[in-house]
């Protein structure tokens, strides 16, 4: 345990160094902050005193800058041979998974921290719903983290950083939208089961404020096999793992 | 501790980048490792720091067998690559520090024990600055130091002086010859010299196969199987010495090394041929101006065992 802390301490000390970090940081603040207050169907449009409008913005942007930041994860280190090092050292495949994953996990919650401004804003124009702004936190985190996973995966399978961006994005794109629309056109338990899959559906009922058993375990098994196949992907070069 | 490899083999494809090695290297034993290029090496090295697992074989190191202690065994193995690869955004302060901890070195003993790396490698001046703004050499240095941090007993470097310069290299042999009285060293190298300064035994491999293991001294004597003297003798006609030579009773055979000059090489089995030599010369009234042990070089050795 106390190994995958000193990994992630060090990729995120190596997110703010590279300036990955501050960008990733100025470009969410920016975006959500535009399309939350000032442009488009912005708050004061909708005229309600909720975050609802943030919370579909945030759904967008993460799912965009979340693959910018995983793609260099594992591929960068495969490239670079670092990752030889690394491995060499008492360390296993999972903990250097684990601690990566980590680190990007609190990257991005230290980018939701700061929008913690907008509930402050909003409670003192109108009645905020708390426990929804809560509930609609935990969507976004947790599906930052079936995101984060899912990079994670996709930078494990190439040394080529492009390559892990674009399949990190598309990968998501089917939980994130395409699952959806399939369903939509379908009929019965088979279309059930493909709008079950979809992302957007379970983050829609979380962040409407409905803490569903189902939802949280359809995040936690998206984290579990992405993190899990990044192992599997990752150990390929076939070292004993004990 | 000590590292027992038993019938290692290693495919890539159809290919056997390591085919059936079986290799002991004892406790304080500084290993030199040797081989062409794709000789096998470098996947040799990964598996026994268990960074790639072989196909077939075992590796035993302390006793243990790598594959059921790997996490326990790479505490004490320190491995410098033959890429060297390092963070190259963090400084090497930063980057040793990471080393440390991840190493399991205890907390309030890391500043001092990263000061103490600092300071073998000759690092002082450069210890802020980041890692990829360092010259090869001093990456190096900080690979050898990242390598040693954790003071293992066996350590596994892979061409540890490529890209230094001549008095960096004098230092990192001496270096690694002071690490060698009490650590297990598997060492490799294209540098031929190299292996005879710093290690206690040569290993050779070509094509994924053994194909020598001794002393520098031993592989010399099979490679040769007598001696050679080089000899210069003036004053006297060529053809004349020569027939008087090899009339020399522990004298195998003689050859005109260059005609012109008078020198001769003499094959031989037994040391007081040289006094028989001079005392042929005394008697003849010749002058001997040159006397030479001539031995075969390990270069040529080396190109006898890997050349075919």
């Amino acid at each position: 345990m106390k190994t995958i802390w000193i990994i992630a301490g060090r990729e995120l000390n190596s997110f703010f160094d590279s300036l990955i970090a501050f960008v990733m940081l100025i470009l969410f603040l920016g975006f959500s902050g535009f399309f939350t207050w000032i442009s488009g169907a912005d708050i004061f449009i909708v005229g309600q005193a909720s975050l609802r409008t943030f919370f579909s913005i945030a759904y967008w942007t993460l799912f965009f800058f979340i693959p910018a930041l995983t793609m260099r994860l594992i591929a960068e280190e495969k490239k670079t041979g670092t990752i030889e090092m690394l491995l060499t050292k008492p360390v296993t495949d999972r903990q250097v998974i684990l601690g990566k994953y980590i680190a990007t996990l609190l990257l991005i919650i230290i980018a939701l921290t700061f929008t913690l401004p907008y509930v402050i804003t909003i409670s003192r124009i109108g009645n905020l719903d708390f426990g929804g702004t809560i509930c609609g936190y935990l969507a976004l985190i947790l599906m930052s983290a079936a995101y984060t996973s899912i990079g994670i995966f996709a930078s494990s399978i190439t040394n080529n950083q492009i390559v892990a961006f674009l399949s990190a994005l598309f990968i998501g794109l089917f939980f994130h939208i395409i699952f959806e629309v399939i369903a939509g056109g379908m009929k019965g338990i088979f279309g059930q089961v493909i709008n079950s899959l979809s992302l957007s559906v379970h983050f829609e009922s979380l962040s409407r404020g409905v803490v569903d058993s189902k939802d949280i375990i359809y995040f936690g098994s998206i984290i579990f096999m992405g993190l899990f196949l990044s192992e599997v992907s990752l150990s390929k070069r076939n070292a004993y793992s004990q | 501790m000590d590292i027992v490899i038993e019938n290692l083999t290693k495919k890539y494809g159809n290919q056997k980048a390591v085919d059936n090695i079986s290799l002991k290297v004892a406790t304080g034993e500084i290993l030199g490792f040797l081989g062409p290029n794709g000789a096998g090496k470098t996947t040799t090295m990964k598996i026994i720091t268990n960074f790639i697992a072989p196909d077939e074989g075992k590796v035993f190191i302390g006793g243990k067998l790598l594959s059921e202690n790997s996490l326990d065994i790479k505490k004490h193995i320190g491995y410098l690559s033959e890429s060297n690869p390092l963070y190259h955004d963090m400084p090497v302060i930063d980057f040793l520090e990471f080393c440390a901890r991840v190493q399991g070195i205890e907390k309030s003993r890391i500043p001092s024990r990263v000061a103490e790396m600092v300071k073998t490698t000759g690092l002082n001046r450069e210890k802020h600055k980041k890692i990829g703004e360092l010259s090869k050499g001093y990456q190096q240095r900080v690979g050898l130091a990242q390598a040693i941090i954790h003071n293992p007993e066996i350590l596994i470097l892979d061409e540890p002086t490529s890209g230094l310069d001549p008095n960096q290299i004098a230092e990192i042999r001496k270096l690694i010859r002071e690490l060698g009285r009490e650590k297990t060293v598997i060492l490799s190298t294209h540098i031929l010299p190299e292996v005879e300064a710093t290690c206690d035994r040569i290993f050779i491999i070509n094509k994924g196969k053994i194909v020598a293991d001794g002393t520098a001294e031993t592989l010399r004597k099979q490679a040769q199987g007598s001696d050679i003297l080089r000899v210069k003798i003036e004053d006297g006609e060529p053809d004349h010495i020569f027939k008087s030579l090899q009339a020399i009773k522990s004298v195998s055979t003689v050859e005109f090394a260059d005609r012109k000059l008078n020198k001769f090489d003499i094959h031989c089995s037994a040391s007081e041929v040289r006094r028989e030599i001079f005392r042929l010369c005394v008697d003849k009234n010749w002058v001997l101006t040159e006397l030479t042990p001539y031995e075969t070089k390990l270069e040529d050795i080396f190109r006898d065992l890997t050349m075919n």
